[in-house]
Formats: C-alpha cells, structure tokens, sequence
C-alpha cells in the first residue's frame, strides 16, 4: 500500500496502483486522452503529464506506477504548462469543424481545450487533412479529426480480439484505420464509437440527428440478447435516436453489443400501429373494440383445453404475467416460451440459468462449450470468455459447428456423442480446474436428450461444487429467464404445443421466431409486422421495449429494471394493458388497473421477481441419466444480425449483413 | 596524441581481412576463456572500475548497466543482450567500421558482456542499410559458431551463449532501445513506457540489457591489458579511448579512435588535415551527432571532446559524430534539415513529438528564407520546450536540442534574414510606421 502526498496531501492507494489513480483518490482532476480505465495503458497523448519530486522531467501519471514516498504536483505552473503544449499540440492539427462534428457537446478535446487549453493559436502553418477510411456500416469516420490515442486500437486488440484496426504510417502522417479498409468484423465494434475521445470515430446511422443536449436520456435494459445490457435510450420527441451502454459491471461492464446498439432504427420500421381483424382471408384495420370483438367470437365455444399461449423473445416479466393470467382466466396454462424449440427441464433455476454467472464466467479456468457460438448469441459473454482465455488462462474447448471466437479454442467437431465420451484433454482440463465451466447453447439444446447428456457430463466433470456453478444454458432470448421463471413451459416444448392438433386457438405474445400454420384461431400481440403475422386472425399492436416500463431478467436470472422512453406509436398499447382490456371483453377480468398493482400482484406470488437481484436457485443439480446420442449439433443462429424482429425491421442491421455478404468492393483508378 | 599501441581498434580502416584468422592474429578470442573465468560479478566490477561510459550518447556507466540485471537468472525468463546496430544518427559511422572490418571483438564483447550479465543470448540489431556490414557480421557469426566460440559450451568455458544477427528496416526510432526491443519482437518500432525498464522486462518481457556496439566491442581489451589501462587515458569520468566520426568542412573527414578529453584543435589538426579554409573559416561544430545543439567556433576550438566539456557547453558528446561546419554553411538551412528529419522519423506514437516536430520544421523552413515575424523566433524557441522533456523518448529531445542550439548562438543571423526579407534593417526602439 504505497502511501504519496498529492498536492500536500496524503493518502494511500493500493498496490499496483498508478499515479493517475492516486490523483484521482487525493481528489485532483487529471485530464486524459489516451487513458482507459478498462483498456492497456498507452501514454501516449502525454495530456496527464504531473510534476514529481525528484524527477527533472514531468511525468505520465497514467503510466507511472504509484511508489511510496513520491511527491506529486498537479496544480503547479510546470504542469499548467505541460498541459497547454500538449492541448495546443492537439490542436493544431484538429480541424476547427466542432459545428458540424457529431461529438460536439461530449467531446473530450473540447471539454478540455475550454479547461486546459491557451485559448489562442499560434500555428499558423496548414493544418493536416487525412482521408477517411472506410469501417463499414455502423463506424463513422472523420480521420483529420484522430489524435491518434489508439484507444480504439488497444480496444479492437484486448477486448473485442479482431486485430483490424491499427496504425499505419509513421510521425505525422501516422493514420489509423481498419485492415485493407474492411469492416470491422466483431459484434462489439460500436463501443469505439464511445471510446474515441473526439469526433473521428461516430455512429453512421446516428450522424447528423442530434445533439446530446437535445435527446431526453432514459436508463432502461436491452433485449437484443439475454445478457441484459445496461443502456440509456436517447430519445428526442418519439423517435428513439441512440443507444448507449451504461456501466454496470455485474453486466455489460461498459460496453454494448452492435445489434443493441444499432437495432433501435428498426424500432420505427414495420411498425404495428393500430389492430388488424382478418375478414375473408384479407387482414383489414380495425378499432381496439372491433379487435376485441372478434377475439371474443373467435374464442367462442372453446374450452380452456383448446387455447394456448406462446411468450416471445423481448418481452417484459408484466406482460407475460399479465398475459399467462388472461390465459388462465380462460381456463389453459399451456403456455411455451421456447419459441426455438429447445428442450430443457425448465423446472428448477438452477438447471436453466447461466449459474456461473456473467461477472464470475471471466475467471473460469475450463470451459467447454456444447453447440453455441456466444459470439453471435451473447456478444458480451463472448467478451468475458475471451478474458479468460488470454488473461486467465483457461483452457477453452468446443464441440458443434468450427466456430472463430477470437481466443484460442480446441474444436472437438460437432457430434453429440462426444459428449458421453468426451477426449482426453477435455476430462485432464476440467480434473486440473478449480472454475470450470460449461456452455449449452440453444441450437444444441434442440437436440432430444442432449439436455440430459450436457447435465451428465457436468456431473462427470464435476463444475458444480462448493460455492461454484459451472453450469450453464447460453440463452439468446432476453425474456426466457422471466419466462421460465414463471413457468411458461409445457413439457415437450414449442414442438409439442404446435403440433397439437387439439390446440384450436393460438396466443401469441411477441412470438414471432415460432412457424404458425394456417388453419387456427390466431391472435398476435406484438410490435411488428413480421413473422408472427402472417396467419394471424388478429393483430393487436403493443409497445417495443423502449415504450414500456419493465422488469426484465437477463440469462444468469438478474433481475433488472427499464423505464419508459418513448411512447408506442398510433393506437399501439403497452402489452399489459392490452390483456387487461381484453379480460374485460372476455368476461376474466384481470385484478389490476396499474403498473403498480400488477408488480404487487408479480411480488406476491414471485417475490424474487419483484425485487432487484438474482433469482433463487439451487445450489445443486440432480443427478439425471442420458440417452444414448449422436448427430451434429447446430448454432441457433446463422447470422447474428437479424435475430429479432426489431433487428429484421431494422435498416442498419440490413446495411451490415449486405456489407458482409458482399463487401464493399474498391475498383481500380477509382 | 593516442598512441598506437593503446589503440583498441587496430582493424578500423581494413587494412587487415576482417575474418576469424585475422582477428585471432590481432588478438581477438586469444584468452577469452580465462577472461571470463574470473565469474560474471568481478567482470562487472572491472567494467565499473575501468569508468566506460556508454557510447551509443547517452553516457550512462556501462558497467553500473549491467548490474541492474538479475544475479540469478529464472530459467522461464532467460536475460537477454541487445546490442544496439542500428546506428542511423546523421553524422555518426563508427559502429559500422568496427563491424565491417573487425566484427570479431563485436562478437567476443558480446559473449563476455552477456556472460557478465548472465544473459542467454545477443541479439545484435543492424541497420537494415547497413547490406554489406550486415553479410560481414552474419559470416562471423558463423565462423565464431564453427570454431566454438560460441553457442553451446563458448569457448569452452560451459557456459551456452547464442548470437542472434537480426536486420532492421531502416526507421531511426528503432536506435531507442525500447522501440529496438519493439521491433525485435516483430512489432512496429515504438518507443515503450518506461518503467518497467528493460533490465526489468524487455524483450519479450524478459531482463534485458542495450548497448551500443562500440560499448561492448571495447570490453575484451579492456580486461586484456586492465581496467586501469582504459582509466588513465582521458580526463576523469571520461576515461578510455573513443572513435571520433568527422565529416563535414574539415579536409580529410576521417573516423579515428582517440583518447577521450582530446582538445577539438589537435583531433582536426592531427587527424584531419585541418579546417577548410583554416581556422578563422569555422563557424559551428555539431559535435555528437545530429541530435545534440551545435557549438560556435570560439567555444568548441579548444574544448576537450568528452561527455562533461561538451556538457558544460549546453552540447554532448552523443556518438562523437563530429559535423564540421565552415562559413559557406547556411546554418539555419543545416538545422532546418536536421528538423526535416526528425519530423520524418518521429514514431508518431506521443503528441507533442507527433505534432510538434512538423511544426518545428515547417517554422524553421520559413526561417531559412526569412519569410517569418521576428516574435516567432520566441515562438519557436517555446515550442521546442514544450516538446522537450514531454515526450515517451528523447526523439522529442532531440528534435528540440538543435533547434535551440540555433537560436541560443545564431539569433542574430535568423533576425537578420526575416530583416531581410521585409526589405529593410530593423533599428532597436524604432517605432515603424503603418505595421
């Protein structure tokens, strides 16, 4: 605990603590360019130049490391001076084009050229101009405005693991830009976007549509993936302009996936905007009453055996609540939200959650994943795996389809009966290991029996012992933990409730990854036009995730909550309120009138749910007994672009999937 | 005068073959064994006790180098000698003499310094220009290896010393030795952090130690005839003998090795046939290469060449890279030069040597012409302190040091040219109308 004195006065940080941090820790403000408290250090922009005793020249304190005794000057006339030649060093060659620049208002130059900089210039030479590069379709780039802090380098490098961004050139004409000016392939290429502390790097769909003082900020949850993402939905009017990650690092530490970040266009495509009645085959637009209406002549004579239900992936613990209380008001719990037909004892938590945990995944020492690519299913697990892998050293082991996770990963193939009869260094990995880990994926999971084969092979390899949980179910679905939670299951899965002829009448609730044949009474609730439509008899528009506050569950079964940014548009209703009306019509009225009683109703009978935190889980698993298997496993996803139906509506994730399947080609003499 | 028989490098100008016979003929790799018998600390010491300051221009103490390294060794983090070839400082050629014509006690330096300092293996870094030095190396090498000198068992002594020629690719930065480490290891050559320094991590994070070649090539005869021989030779703390590169207006540009502390007139009078034009004809001397600010003629004519002379001077000794500037030298062209280069090599990776070298240089060109307002001269002069001393390396400081060379002693001539150039001669307290 090496113990400084910072402009006089003292304190003590911890070991392996730098300059910087002890600065911070006295209370003095240190300016930075360069420094990232979640990336290497660099030292390069030289913006957090201190004074110290002893030393003739001024150090980096973010590169110095804190040692007991030193005498450190922020305040002094030789740091002011420091940090007005480098401000004006930076300066130089910055273009003056803060008014048309898309960082104005959270630009860091900025902020600190007001607080460090001269004020004046003195540089009367032509400024630098560099050409822009090319970082596919969601990165922006403005390259005369770079000051060449690498920190989208080191991020691409560390965190994201693509090694294709760097700098070329050397001295001044040093440039950064992507490899051969491709896009950058990595589902977490966004986070530069935040990282770059001036405008050179900024969102491409977001350019030129506001400015940061205009958007109203919002804290919600994003549902593009089960992880749970902490994000601020910025909002201007109805339109949810960006998103961006807030930090939480039990989540999304700080960063946040493309698809939830660049979805969000497709949150006013497509959109449902009033009810829809199919009269004579042909979908026709309708009041909420008409709607209503014909649910009720469509219901009639059905008994409570022949309805049933399916939750889709985004939506919000009140929704289904209030939903699977509708259903039973009309006599049927058969409600299934695993749309993708995945089987799984969805009885105890701990048999479904992610049990390690996101936080704890980066400290695993074995891992062994069973048919997921976390890289397009959970983007940020993906993150923390990989920090296992490179800074932990965890020995990483895959059997399904060969799959790039940008970390060194032993690929066993893709038959499942691997499984009963796992390699040799798989078994010496996890004999060796003190957290080890496995990974069901979804895609897996569809297989018949693989549950019970992933189960027995965690209990063979031992990962669920004292005060550790290895093991793990990859979700996709940002609602399923909810869902299980209340037990929207029905044995057989989605497999079983589809191919129930018996079924005669079919809710669905946002389920729209689901293939619905014709020849049922149809009733869709959701937001957008797609898949789940087609055969509905009725369309009842609801509220996106933006529109509605929520309680969510991410797939390690936190539970967080989202406020409301915007409102649905047209007639579209928050999904609740949409049952609560409907109940009435159907004569089941539901007990709550508001938001408040439906959460009180939620906390009484899941208290777990009511509250922020995880979920109650075992801290065991059974022992259960495995069919023999064999046969490939398979990924859930063949892309990770358009995995939701707000992804599909969405323009962004359009440009991205076409810029991968034919990248931008260059022609010669261009 | 250094006489001959206290020269170290008796092969300098090749008149002798450089090959392993030769070399054993002028007595390289006579006893290396016994040298080295006496065990890695006392080698240390005799390093210390002979006062060998390193020659690569800094001057640090060799030997005092050396002991930063780990006593005992891990064998998961085996040490490391980097020898530093990468002489790319304008003016300076020594080391390319000592590898092109005596590669031998190059190599033999190597082993006993990383016997010292437990090391593994030298990796020495070449010039990537350096084509023909570097063909020459490599062939000794392989001599050295074939006859058993080094690699497994060198010399006989039981100790396993690999010698590791590796090419450059021509980028001045690669001379810092944290870059050098960089671009060892496959990477872009750029300047580390330091701390940790590399006796701590360096290459490939383990101890490591950078010498320059002149450094460690001087060793073996340094223990051969005695610390005490190297010591009585120069002034104190600037003892031994040195090869002194004078290029420029002299008459016969040589490269020489001489005593340390020579006075600037008997080294050019001796050795270089004199000053062109005679001695009323100097105007400046750089005398360190490149990167150290120059001196005018009254003050270096009889100053002695050694790091703490040229020091007092506000100048340095650097590599001995003596450029010789007469009258006919446009003298802010020559540093406008200088500042082209060290724009032009500039790593780019730390802001203040990233922007400012340009700067420097794009002021300095206006300079040459005059085409300036005389308070940039002032401007100038602060833009180099702002550089200097605020950058990872001393590239920045070297970008500097000229520059302020220039102005501290040739102020008047920059004033004169800008004075010029607005076509009329300025009159101190002389209001100008209408400006």
């Amino acid at each position: 605990m090496p113990k400084l004195t910072v402009d006089g006065i003292e304190v003590e940080v911890p070991g392996g603590a730098t300059v910087l941090q002890a600065c911070e820790a006295a209370g003095a403000e240190i300016p930075r360019f360069c420094y990232h408290e979640r990336l290497s250090i660099a030292g390069n922009c030289r913006m957090c130049l201190v004074e110290m005793e002893k030393s003739p020249k001024p150090v980096a304190s973010c590169a110095m490391p804190a040692a007991d005794g030193q005498v450190i000057h922020t305040k002094s006339e030789k740091v002011k001076r420091a940090r007005e030649g480098v401000m004006e060093f930076l300066l130089i060659n910055h273009p003056l084009d803060c008014p048309i620049c898309d960082q104005g208002g959270e630009c860091d130059l900025q902020d600190q050229a007001m607080a460090y900089g001269r004020g004046a210039n003195r540089y009367e030479e032509n400024k630098r101009a560099v050409t822009e590069k090319y970082m596919g379709p969601l990165i922006k780039t403005v390259m005369t405005r770079c000051i060449h802090c690498t920190r989208c380098v080191r991020f691409a490098e560390e965190v994201a693991g693509v090694e294709e961004i760097g700098a070329i050139g050397r001295g001044e004409s040093m440039q950064i830009t992507s490899y051969l000016e491709r896009a950058v392939t990595s589902e977490v290429s966004g986070n530069v976007i935040d990282l770059c502390p001036v405008g050179a790097l900024t969102s491409k769909p977001y350019a030129f549509q506001a400015r940061p003082w205009e958007l109203k900020k919002t804290d919600s949850i994003d549902v593009m993936d089960a992880i749970g993402s902490n994000i601020v939905v910025g909002s201007r009017g109805a339109a949810v302009l960006r998103v961006t990650p807030r930090i939480n690092d039990d989540v999304n530490e700080e960063w946040l996936a493309d698809k939830s970040r660049f979805a969000i266009d497709g949150l006013a495509e497509r959109r449902l905007d009033t009810p829809w009645v199919r009269v004579g085959g042909k979908l026709q637009k309708a009041s909420w009453a008409e709607a209503f209406q014909a649910i009720a002549a469509g219901l009639k004579g059905l008994s409570g055996a022949e309805i049933a239900g399916v939750v889709g992936d985004l939506c919000a613990v009140e929704d289904m609540v209030a939903f699977k209380d509708l259903l039973a008001g009309l006599g049927t719990t058969r409600i299934e939200c695993r749309q993708d037909g995945a089987l799984f004892d969805a009885g105890e938590p701990a048999g479904w959650l992610f049990g390690t945990g996101l936080a704890a995944a980066e400290t695993a020492d074995a891992i062994l994943l069973i048919g997921t690519n976390p890289r397009h299913e959970a983007a940020l697990l993906n993150v923390r795996l990989r920090k296992a892998v490179k800074k932990g050293g965890a020995k990483a082991f895959s059997i399904g389809p060969d799959v790039d996770l940008s970390f060194p990963l032993t690929q066993l193939g893709d038959d499942a009966a691997l499984l009963a009869d796992l390699p040799a260094a798989v078994v010496e990995a996890f004999a060796g290991a003190q957290r080890p880990m496995i990974l069901v994926g979804m895609g897996a999971l569809k297989t018949p029996g693989l549950y019970e084969a992933a189960r027995a092979a965690a209990t063979r390899l031992n990962v669920v012992r004292d005060g550790w949980n290895g093991f793990n179910l990859v979700h996709t679905a940002a609602a399923r933990a909810g869902a299980l939670r209340l037990g929207l299951a029905v044995d057989g899965g989605i497999n079983a409730l589809m191919g129930d002829a018996g079924v005669k009448a079919l809710f669905l609730l946002g389920a729209d990854e689901v293939n619905v044949q014709a020849g049922r009474f149809t009733v869709y609730v959701g937001t957008h036009g797609d898949r789940g439509v087609a055969h509905a008899d009725v369309i009842l528009p609801a509220a996106a995730y933006t529109e509605k506050a929520g309680i969510h569950v991410n797939m390690e079964g936190r539970v967080q909550r989202a406020l409301k940014a915007t409102q649905p548009p047209g007639d579209a209703r928050e999904d609740w309120t949409i049952m609560r009306a409907l109940s009435s019509v159907l004569g089941v009225k539901l007990p709550y009138d508001d938001l408040i009683a439906l959460r009180a109703r939620i906390a009484t009978e899941w208290p777990d749910l009511a509250t922020d935190g995880l979920i109650a889980r075992t801290a065991t698993l059974s022992a259960v007994t495995a069919p023999p298997l064999r046969g490939p496993l398979h990924h859930i996803y063949s892309n990770y672009q358009l995995t939701n139906p707000i992804a599909r509506a969405s323009p962004t994730m359009a440009a991205c999937v076409s810029s991968l399947l034919a990248p931008e080609s260059r022609e010669a003499a261009e | 005068m250094l006489a001959d028989k206290d020269r170290i490098f008796t092969n300098l100008y090749g008149f002798q073959p450089w090959n392993l016979d030769a070399a054993k003929k002028r007595g390289d790799w006579a006893d290396t064994k016994d040298l080295m018998s006496v065990g890695p600390d006392a080698l240390i010491d005799a390093v210390k006790a002979s006062g060998l300051r390193g020659r690569g221009g800094a001057g640090f103490p060799t030997g005092m180098k050396w002991s930063f390294m780990p006593k005992t060794p891990n064998p998961d983090r085996p040490s490391y000698l980097v020898v530093n070839a990468d002489e790319s400082e304008p003016g300076s050629c020594k080391d390319r003499e000592i590898i092109r014509h005596d590669p031998h006690k190059l190599i033999e330096g190597a082993l006993i310094a990383g016997f010292a300092m437990r090391a593994r293996a030298a990796f020495i870094y070449i010039r990537g220009e350096y084509i023909a030095e570097a063909k020459v190396l490599m062939a000794a090498v392989q001599e050295a290896y074939a006859a058993g000198l080094i690699g497994r068992n060198a010399c006989g002594t039981g100790y396993d010393f690999d010698v590791v020629v590796h090419r450059g690719g021509g980028a001045y930065i690669c001379g810092e030795e944290t870059a050098m480490i960089e671009s060892l290891e496959g990477k872009k050559g750029q300047p580390r952090l330091k701390p940790p320094f590399p006796a701590g991590a360096g290459l490939y994070g383990n101890p490591t130690t950078v010498n320059n070649v002149e450094s460690i090539a001087v060793v073996p005869t340094i223990l051969r005839r005695s610390p005490e021989w190297f010591a009585a030779i120069g002034r104190p703390k600037n003892e031994g003998t040195k090869l002194f590169q004078i290029s420029g207006h002299v008459n016969r540009p040589c490269v020489v090795e001489e005593a340390m502390s020579i006075p600037f007139r008997q080294l050019i009078d001796e050795h270089c046939g004199g000053i062109r034009g005679g001695w009323d004809n100097l105007l400046a001397v750089i005398p360190g290469g490149s990167s150290v600010p120059l001196v005018p003629a009254h003050q270096i004519m009889d100053c002695p060449m050694d790091f703490d002379a040229l020091r007092d001077l506000k100048s340095g000794l650097g590599t001995a890279a003596i450029i010789v500037m007469d009258k006919s030298t446009d003298i802010v062209r020559a540093i406008a030069r200088l500042s082209y280069f060290y724009k032009h090599e500039s790593c780019g990776q730390c802001t203040p040597c990233r922007e400012g070298t340009g700067w420097m240089w794009r002021v300095m060109e206006r300079l040459v012409t005059g085409d300036a307002e005389p308070h940039e001269i002032d401007m100038l002069l602060e833009v180099t302190t702002q550089v200097e001393g605020h950058t990872i390396c001393a590239l920045g400081d070297a970008a500097a040091w000229p520059i302020q060379g220039l102005i501290r002693h040739f102020r008047p001539e920059v004033e004169a040219r800008i004075a010029r150039r607005k076509g009329f001669v300025q009159v101190p307290g002389l209001a100008v109308a209408a400006e």
